[in-house]
């Protein structure tokens, strides 16, 4: 992927990679920090996977492309809910556990080799906070509020 | 990962003014974050180390490339530490408020 769009964030959380890995491939977690939502799949390799609202609704999708616990975790990613950002085919997000003494430097990648990927602009803006409170819930055992829930009006 | 680091790598303007060049465009090389700058390249390296440390900007190698990507999760962790869920509406309330006074539509 060279000329496309990509964002690289990363969070150093005082945990296990074990635990991290828990916390990012069972639904009944990531409904704590994800806004409420599910995030679903078997995560063999080259199962399908689903993100979706409380209420059912399937707002992002895609196959695990490589999977190595607890270390790595590769996902094609489409988006499914707002028509302007569905046109993008060749997204994708990696998720990197490094263990560094005492902590997990996490490392979430999402990239797109689609220059101006409305979907790449899309999902950037929610990953800080989303990653800001899964560290939350992981060190003090809550969440942010705000991201326990879907947001209204959207 | 210290908030100390955090907020002594915001407080220089150079430091700010590249966050602000990487939040329009991210993932440049040294080279491109110098461009047009009135810094030597030693000084940008100096300002990107300690925003790294900071864990404000975090870099990856592309081939023989290393490029620079603006990471907001600190600053997001700090917002969420002091800007409780009341305040957030209450602020909201007012940037809106300023917004529509400061706007041509009133004028």
């Amino acid at each position: 992927m060279g000329n496309g769009d990509r964002f690289v964030y990363v969070t150093f959380i005082r945990t296990t990679p074990e635990k991290l890995w828990y916390a990012l491939t069972k639904p009944e977690f990531t409904r704590k920090y994800w806004f409420g939502s599910s995030l679903d799949s078997t995560w063999g390799p080259g199962a399908s996977w689903q993100l979706k609202t409380p209420d059912g609704g399937l707002t992002d999708s895609g196959k695990v492309v490589e999977i190595d616990r607890p270390r790595r975790l590769v996902l094609s990613w489409k988006h499914e809910r707002f028509p302007e950002m569905r046109d993008d085919e060749n997204a994708s997000a990696t998720f990197e556990l490094e263990p560094q003494g005492d902590v997990v430097k996490f490392t979430v990648t999402h990239e797109s080799d689609k220059k101006d990927s409305k979907l790449i602009k899309g999902v950037s803006g929610g990953w800080p906070i989303i990653l800001a409170s899964l560290k939350s819930l992981l060190e003090t055992g809550d969440s942010i509020e705000r991201t326990r829930s879907f947001p209204k009006g959207i | 990962m210290s908030m100390d680091a955090v907020f002594r790598a915001l407080a220089d303007e150079s430091r700010r003014t590249l966050l602000d060049r990487l939040h329009a465009r991210n993932g440049q090389t040294l080279s491109e974050m110098c461009e047009g700058l009135d810094m030597t390249r030693q000084a940008v390296t100096k300002h990107l180390t300690i925003l790294e440390e900071a864990n404000l900007v975090v870099t990856q190698k592309r081939g023989r490339e290393k490029l620079h990507y603006l990471n907001p999760v600190p600053i997001n962790e700090i917002a969420e530490r002091w800007i409780g869920k009341y305040e957030r509406g209450r602020l909201r309330a007012l940037a809106e408020l300023k917004k529509q006074l400061e706007g041509k539509d009133n004028g």
